[in-house]
């Protein structure tokens, strides 16, 4: 392999591993506040590309107005779920919200069979960012830059929300003892809605960027988008932020790289990220920037 | 006391051999009163239930949150298939890649190959489990997902071992009620067994405060690592069923959904509970089976009923009612409780003392 | 409440069980309508549907279709025949989008003697020493070694890539046939990469790819997939050209890949709605598909379903007779049947010998090239 190849590989890693981290952020956030692994994460991401389809070519909406539209549906989609499906079980044991989860992801992406078909559809790709240039001899794509740069902005904004305001404390209150944090005088609902509410804008705004770069929406996309994204959360440390972003980076560079040197294994590729994933929870059973935790049962 | 004691147990021990005996009859003349459709359905709730039991043992029992159900099926199923087809199948099967020439005359009886069927996947569980069991909760989780994906990447990648993702296929049904039944019988009996011996003790110890086990003495790893590892022998057993059912296996069988299928039959019957997973079993599988109509025009006089007849139907109805029990009875249908006759008695005379 | 509940229970049951009547004819279909088949078995379904609409009664009987969905799945394949063979009594079977899929239906078409013809399974185990499945379409071999003759005697390519899904027995498959019969006519295989159903980035095999600088592709994948796979080609600056399977073949295909698919050649059934000299059949199909889906463009799938329908028509009237061995004998002396996608003769194997048309994408618009006899 020369060196122009090499820079290619890398920005390839780039642009598919910072994708991997603006799922993973989402993920991790309700993860680390909740502990509830949340399965539906994929779905609300699948339902905001969709909204996303049907604001600017169903309905012919300006592209901008669309966005905004697409991640509030997918807001209200992920509160509704929290309602209905997890805020009964908050006192109830882990594994019952988590059936509950592998639940709504069932029914959402089957209620979406139902109702959009799982014909894929096209997304509007402005071509402003997909028009590829080549700087030196690498190749890519506008998007593909901007996806890093949105990306750390949100997690950076995830931060100072978590970390800067009074709901953030109580976030943070509530990762560690629900029951006090109630006593304190917070409310718990609100402030859990809250969480979700910013997850599933986080997922939806995933879904919109993924459905740019992978122009392809169909009810069942938000899986394998989902399942890596929840690896990269683990592998980054669940719960953290900073982690989730350098989960889905090295994930994305696990299997871009693992082709680039070894391209006759390349049917191995995912096969890769999973075992370098074992092993780094071995060598770091929390992930990369994880904190130990107590188990909430 | 104690003689009305003894005789409730020789009681209880009467019910429970003449319930399997009149179950047996049942079995045996089940292929005259029953079409081939609910055979099938019988057959799967049997096989689910080996399944859910040996999912239970890890983490219901155990408290291990495993997800790489699916990859120990998927070795079990393998193993199974590879061993019954005859050569003259292997090589007319093979047409990508030729076979490698020893697996080609390997051959052995049905039952022996669910045997080596469970040995195989005891033999990965043990593996994976040696490093990944000193991980907790999600993390392992995480860890036993990966692995089974690994299982199922390898056998998609190595083709001249399982033929890729062709899958085999002519596999002989050997799967019937009788095998099934006899089976879960089998895996019934010995998981009562283990739960009442000393090492259920100890399992139930480690789950419920490890800290406090291994003060005890008990080296709580290996307690683990054995537990795990029957587990992942129960799996390999009804991965190979299955594959003897459908008669021809390929990895896309063996996807995480496996994994949840089986995780929703333990949950829904009962975490913990014996008995919770041969209800769950039953539950799903006749409940995802019967819920087909729905995705057949349903007709009130003249007009279609709404939404009826769309294919996805079905599984938007499941999961609707896997959320309500989930809401509605989140321990379970069983809870931790197990299937007793006194607690059967005492059920009905409640009953009646209501009634009176 | 209890009560309330175990009566709703008792009524859908009710619902649910199927009346069988002497004075109609059931035909089972089973496929992917959810899953992510679910594209393929819709547009078979529609060739189904069109087909009965035609011809509502064979032998004076109505016939009754029968539509379960298998989810794309293995199990529910064979759950799903279980149930049409065993509960609804159903005389023949149209079976299902996806090879792995219609082979575990088949597996119990056998024991049940039913007899099970697929729409599209083109992957050549799925009939092979089965006595009750048949096909209507041709088989992976011919469709592999008829891409790589074009590829090299009419188009001139000596240096092929491959870039195959290794988790699909279809693309799996194809790609093999393709490079026997492309080397065996002098050509190179320079590359052959690999990526898992369900990946959507595949810049890094592209890249590899680009590197070994190949004349042509075979990107023997879903169409869903193929389209992004030829964007991300193209923002990488391949230039090579891609050739795919029958399986690109989507109405949704242009849609989803844009420019990116200007120049894409691809193997597949003879027909295609605005060829020249279209047989009488295939000029019926297109009118009566006009008629009844208005807006939604005609494609091969779907004149599959048609012509399966078609297939068993011919045979069950051969026969006289609903009894599914009858109508099995019938179909198996298929001969010279005028379908949609070309004559149709079954042989020995239950495999029609159909040409294989070679279509490509000009000024977006699909445009059949002509056919291509392959050099086996």
């Amino acid at each position: 392999m020369n060196f122009s190849m090499f820079l290619q590989h890398f920005t390839n890693a780039l642009g598919l591993g910072s994708m991997y981290g603006l799922i993973a952020i989402g993920y991790t956030m309700v993860y680390g506040i909740l502990r509830l692994i949340n399965f539906a994460h994929g779905d609300i991401f699948m339902l905001g590309a969709y909204f996303v389809f049907f604001a600017t070519i169903q309905y012919k909406i300006p592209w901008a107005l669309g966005l905004v539209i697409a991640v509030l549906g997918a807001t209200a989609c992920g509160l509704l779920v929290d309602r209905i499906a997890y805020r009964p079980l908050r006192d109830a044991p882990r594994i019952s919200a988590l059936i509950s989860a592998i639940g709504v992801s069932f029914f959402i992406e089957n209620a979406s069979i139902v109702a959009f078909t799982g014909v894929p559809r096209n997304v509007i790709q402005p071509k402003l960012l997909m028009e590829p240039f080549a700087l030196g001899t690498v190749r890519l794509i506008p998007l593909s830059l901007m996806v890093p740069v949105i990306s750390f902005v949100l997690a950076a904004g995830l931060l100072w929300v978590i970390y800067r305001t009074k709901q953030g404390l109580a976030m943070r209150s509530i990762s560690h003892d629900i029951e006090t944090t109630r006593l304190m005088g917070v409310s718990v609902d609100k402030t859990i809605a809250l969480t979700f509410a910013i997850g599933s804008a986080l997922a939806a705004v995933a879904g919109i960027m993924w459905a740019l770069r992978y122009p392809k929406v169909e009810p069942l996309m938000g899986m394998m988008p989902g399942f890596k994204a929840f690896i990269a959360a683990v592998f980054g440390g669940v719960g953290s932020v900073a982690g989730a972003m350098l989960g889905g980076l090295s994930l994305g560079f696990i299997e871009i790289m693992s082709v680039a040197f070894f391209p006759k294994l390349s049917g191995y590729r995912d096969a890769f990220a999973f075992v370098l994933l074992i092993v780094i929870l071995l060598v770091k059973p929390t992930g990369l920037l994880g904190e130990k935790l107590e188990d909430k049962i | 006391m104690s003689a009305e004691r003894g005789a409730k147990k020789v009681r209880n021990r009467f019910l429970t051999v003449l319930a399997i005996i009149s179950f047996a009859v049942f079995l045996q003349q089940a292929p005259n009163l029953l079409d081939g459709y609910k055979i099938r359905i019988m057959n799967m709730i049997a096989i689910n239930a080996i399944l859910g039991l040996s999912l239970n043992l890890i983490y219901g029992m155990a408290g291990m949150f495993s997800l790489g159900h699916a990859g120990f099926m998927a070795v079990g199923a393998y193993v199974s298939a590879l061993l019954i087809l005859t050569p003259a199948q292997k090589t007319a099967m093979w047409i990508l890649d030729p076979i490698a020439p020893w697996l080609l005359g390997v051959h052995a009886p049905f039952l022996i190959s669910i045997l080596a069927a469970g040995l195989a996947a005891a033999f990965f569980g043990w593996l994976i489990s040696m490093p990944v069991l000193r991980l907790g909760g999600d993390y392992l989780g995480i860890a036993t997902l990966g692995f089974s994906e690994i299982l199922r990447i390898l056998i998609t990648n190595l083709t001249p071992i399982t033929n890729g993702p062709l899958g085999l296929k002519g596999i002989p049904a050997h799967t019937n009620l009788r095998v099934s039944y006899g089976i879960l019988l089998v895996t019934l009996f010995c998981t009562v067994r283990l739960m009442k011996s000393n090492f259920g003790n100890v399992i139930k110890a480690v789950r419920d405060d490890e800290t406090a086990a291994r003060t005890m003495g008990i080296n709580t790893f290996q307690t683990r690592v054995l537990a795990f590892t029957i587990g992942c022998f129960g799996a390999g057993v009804g991965g190979a069923l299955m594959g003897n059912i459908i008669t021809t296996i390929d990895p896309r069988m063996f996807t995480i959904n496996q994994t949840y299928n089986t995780l929703m039959i333990v949950v829904i019957g009962g975490l913990g509970s014996i008995t919770g997973s041969v209800v769950g079993s039953v539950l799903v599988t006749v409940m995802l089976e019967w819920l087909r109509f729905v995705e057949n025009p349903i007709m009130i006089g003249s007009t279609q009923l709404f939404l009826s007849g769309k294919p996805g139907m079905r599984m938007v109805i499941f999961s609707l009612l896997l959320i309500g029990v989930i809401i509605f009875r989140r321990e379970g249908v069983m809870g931790m409780k197990e299937f007793s006759w006194d607690r059967l008695f005492s059920f009905f005379s409640r009953q009646r003392g209501d009634a009176a | 409440m209890r009560k309330v509940i175990l009566g709703v229970l008792i009524c859908m049951f009710a619902c649910g069980a199927a009346f069988a009547a002497d004075d109609v004819i059931r035909i089972g279909f089973f496929n992917s309508l959810t899953g992510q088949n679910a594209f393929g078995g819709q547009l078979e379904l529609e060739g189904v549907q069109l087909a009965m609409k035609e011809i509502p009664e064979i032998i004076g009987k109505k016939v009754e279709l029968v539509i379960v969905d298998n989810k794309s799945d293995k199990v529910e394949s064979a759950n799903a025949v279980t149930r049409l063979i065993e509960n609804d009594k159903v005389s023949a079977i149209i079976g299902s989008y996806g090879s792995s899929l219609t082979m575990a239906g088949s597996e119990v078409a056998e024991v049940g003697r039913v007899p099970l013809l697929t729409t599209s399974s083109t992957n050549p185990l799925v009939t092979q020493d089965k006595k009750f499945t048949f096909r209507a379409c041709f088989i992976d071999p011919q469709q592999g070694a008829g891409a790589a003759t074009y590829a090299i005697r009419t188009l001139g390519y000596k240096k092929a890539a491959l870039l195959v899904d290794v988790a699909n027995d279809y693309s799996v498959g194809l790609a093999a046939f393709f490079r026997n019969s492309f080397v065996k006519l002098g050509g190179e295989i320079v590359s052959d990469m690999r990526y898992n159903s369900g990946d959507q980035d595949f810049t890094a095999q592209l890249t590899e790819i680009i590197s070994k600088e190949p004349d042509v592709v075979l990107l023997p994948a879903y169409f869903a997939e193929g389209a992004i796979i030829l964007k991300q080609a193209r923002e990488l600056g391949a230039k090579f050209r891609f050739m795919g399977g029958d399986a690109m073949d989507n109405p949704e295909m242009v849609t989803l890949a844009g420019e990116a698919i200007e120049g894409f050649i691809y193997t597949g059934f003879a027909y295609a709605p605005d060829m020249p000299d279209m047989n009488p059949v295939a000029a019926k199909f297109t009118e009566l598909w006009k008629k009844e889906y208005p807006g939604k463009e005609t494609n091969a799938n779907a004149a599959l379903g048609y012509d399966c329908y078609m297939m068993y028509v011919d045979a069950i009237t051969r026969a006289g007779s609903a009894d599914p061995e009858k109508i099995r004998d019938a179909l198996e002396a298929t001969k010279d049947l005028p379908t949609v996608t070309g004559v149709t003769t079954l042989d020995a194997d239950h495999n029609p010998q159909k040409d294989i048309g070679i279509l490509e994408i000009k000024d977006g618009k699909k445009t059949f090239v002509g056919t291509v006899v392959p050099e086996m």
